[in-house]
């Protein structure tokens, strides 16, 4: 006779607001996949759970704040960045993780995405990119790929997508990667790293938003959608050129994933302090 | 200048740069804000200045930014303050409503100019006075204070502060660009004599069972916890209950929304500051604020000379609307006016309260409304009489 086996705690327990689930996502969706990896990193991390806190702007994944067992900000459509920036710059001392979608992050606020990627402010982003507007029922958004369908694009995406990774690198972004729901190890080691990268750091991470996208694009559950993770993602390697990272889903094309930039500009504060002492 | 945070001492100071100081010694420590005539003096005395004293300054991709910015660094602690003019307090109207809702204190300086639109970036307005009350979607309250003249600038920068702690809400200091590049005598008081009100906050350590958004006391405001404390709270615009969850029912909603108000609204008296001018045996009231009540009270003294019963009210608090003291005014004044320079703002909160004919002088903006219009209204009105 199967013998029944009770945990006594979800490892998870301490780190997840439980008292506020079930989650509003849907099924096959991934943002809970990338907030799991979080979740875990905060636990491996050598900071305090006190000092972490985490900013979302609007949106399914901007509902992360929501579930996280820590000093959570849910902001205005667009404006985590900027807070955060505020919330890192008055209190050093915070590990602040800005955790949102492609549509808050690269539209409404694609604006303060690239000068905080500029200015090198000490914050780590997490962009959950399911290529849509989940949460307002599938509409197109700034990473939509060409050609893709949305219900506000029912003849098809007329407009190219951001290609995140590059836009980032070219901001000056100290450390860019991206990796899917599908890499889980992958996406908590990456986290893991940027909390030990001084710096502005961004990763992006590829996730199934069946119900929104998928259904206007023949993925129609989320095990589809990490099928195609799975067939098309390629490792990125030294011989291909940023421009090569943009995501077409109708082609054959790789989906490159990794880490892309990692180097060692002086943050934001640090710059302030260097010319204060230099020029005061 | 120096590394001294409180400037103790007597000092000839522009208005945007008694608005500075008035940040510093109020215990500012984080400015974050973008270039716009007629505030930019204030961005580039803190710029300057912040560094000296281990404060934070930047400067922001835009308004919108800008505020966000102040509200997170609220949120850890620390007194924060942006300053623009009208089109980027427009772009400020969406975070407004997000301090309101998540409880955040921050101070808003306006130094206005001639709107709407770009309208006339180098000239004196007062057309945002409504705007701060309506501007952001919704119902809500927020404080907002007028000064009107460079030490009243330095001291109601330090009365926002602490009215925001006091009643964790953003405050306005709706300055004009006359007020804002005026020079004048500014006295700055010793750092003792600053006046600093603390934010109510938690009453025990964290220990799992802290409500964030729990009112404590009469006063309807919650105690708050700062980020990296350990209270683990969550703020959210969204409607939410006590503990900060989101909460999506009309009761939650009709809850949150009424308290947010009523905490003004039911504290107007703490928060009300007037000024009275001749008023005890008036029969002609005027009512002027920022800029215009310079000219206004010259105008009032000068019908006092040819023997006018008129007296003047300058509203220092716009926001709440001093209606109380508006209605004391009303028992025994015959009439009213009303000066202010955009086409009529202030002057409907006046008809909304009293029963008297309200008078109207009125300038869309650009230049100083000076005392003779002001003066041939109260002549007419106590021709009339």
């Amino acid at each position: 006779m199967a013998e029944t086996l009770l945990a006594e705690k979800h490892p998870l327990d301490d780190i997840i607001r439980a008292d506020r689930l079930p989650h509003i996502w849907c099924s096959g969706c991934g943002i809970g996949i990338a907030m799991r990896c979080y979740a875990q990193a905060i636990l491996e991390s050598d900071i305090s759970v006190d000092q972490h806190v985490v900013v979302s702007g609007i949106g399914c994944t901007g509902r992360v704040a929501g579930y996280m067992n820590l000093d959570s900000y849910h902001t205005t459509h667009g404006r985590a960045v900027p807070f955060a920036s505020g919330m890192k710059l008055a209190n050093p001392d915070l590990m602040v993780t800005v955790f949102s979608g492609d549509g808050d992050l690269a539209a409404i606020g694609g604006n303060h995405l690239i000068h905080a990627a500029r200015r090198n402010v000490d914050i780590k982003v997490i962009c959950v990119n399911n290529f849509n507007y989940g949460m307002t029922g599938g509409q197109t958004g700034p990473t939509t790929p060409f050609g893709a369908r949305g219900t506000t694009a029912p003849y098809g995406n007329p407009e190219l997508p951001f290609n995140l990774p590059y836009l980032l690198a070219a901001s000056g972004a100290n450390y860019v990667s991206r990796w899917t729901t599908l890499h889980a190890r992958q996406i908590k080691q990456e986290i893991l790293n940027t909390f030990v990268k001084p710096g502005f750091t961004f990763i992006e991470v590829l996730a199934p938003c069946p119900i929104g996208f998928g259904k206007s694009n023949s993925i129609d559950a989320g095990l589809d959608e990490m099928e195609l993770y799975r067939e098309r993602c390629v490792l990125v390697n030294d011989g291909v050129e940023m421009e090569e990272y943009g995501i077409d889903l109708r082609e054959e094309r790789p989906i490159y994933v990794g880490n892309f930039i990692d180097r060692d500009q002086l943050p934001y504060r640090a710059v302030v302090t260097q010319n204060r002492v230099r020029n005061g | 200048m120096s590394g001294r945070a409180v400037l103790t001492g007597k000092h000839f100071m522009h208005g945007d740069h008694a608005c500075a100081e008035g940040a510093i010694a109020a215990g500012c420590r984080f400015f974050a804000g973008y270039p716009i005539t007629p505030s930019t003096e204030i961005a580039e005395r803190l710029a300057r200045r912040l560094p000296e004293i281990n404060g934070t300054f930047i400067q922001m991709e835009d308004e919108l930014g800008s505020i966000a910015a102040i509200i997170g660094a609220s949120a850890a602690g620390v007194r924060s303050m942006t300053a623009t003019s009208g089109p980027g307090l427009s772009l400020m109207m969406e975070n407004l409503g997000l301090a309101v809702m998540m409880e955040v204190p921050c101070v808003l300086v306006d130094i206005q100019r001639g709107s709407p639109s770009t309208g006339l970036p180098t000239m004196a307005g007062q057309s945002d006075v409504m705007q701060v009350r309506w501007g952001s979607h919704g119902d809500y309250r927020v404080i907002a204070y007028a000064p009107w003249s460079p030490q009243e600038v330095f001291d109601l920068t330090i009365l926002s502060f602490n009215m925001a702690d006091r009643f964790r809400v953003p405050v306005l200091l709706m300055a004009d660009e006359v007020i804002g590049h005026m020079v004048e005598r500014v006295e700055i008081p010793a750092e003792d004599q600053i006046p600093r009100w603390s934010r109510k906050r938690p009453l025990h350590p964290p220990n799992g069972s802290f409500r964030a958004f729990l009112p404590q006391g009469a006063d309807l405001v919650p105690p708050m916890a700062h980020a990296g404390e350990g209270y683990k709270v969550h703020f959210t615009g969204l409607t939410h209950d006590e503990r900060g969850y989101p909460a999506m029912t009309a009761e939650a909603h009709q809850r949150l929304v009424t308290r947010l108000i009523d905490k003004i609204q039911s504290n107007a008296d703490e928060i009300v500051r007037t000024e009275p001018y001749y008023l005890d045996d008036a029969k002609i009231v005027v009512i002027s604020y920022g800029c215009t009540a310079r000219s206004a009270r010259r105008a009032v003294e000068d019908a006092r000379q040819l023997g006018m019963p008129v007296g003047m009210l300058r509203l220092i608090s716009l926001w709440p609307f001093p209606e109380q003291i508006v209605e004391q005014l009303a028992a025994s004044a015959e009439s009213f006016i009303v000066a202010e320079m955009n086409l009529g703002q202030m002057s409907r909160e006046v008809e909304r309260v009293v029963k008297q004919p309200v008078e109207g002088v009125f300038h869309a903006g650009g230049a100083m409304i000076p005392p003779e219009p002001i003066l041939e209204a109260i002549k007419e009105v106590a021709g009339r009489g």
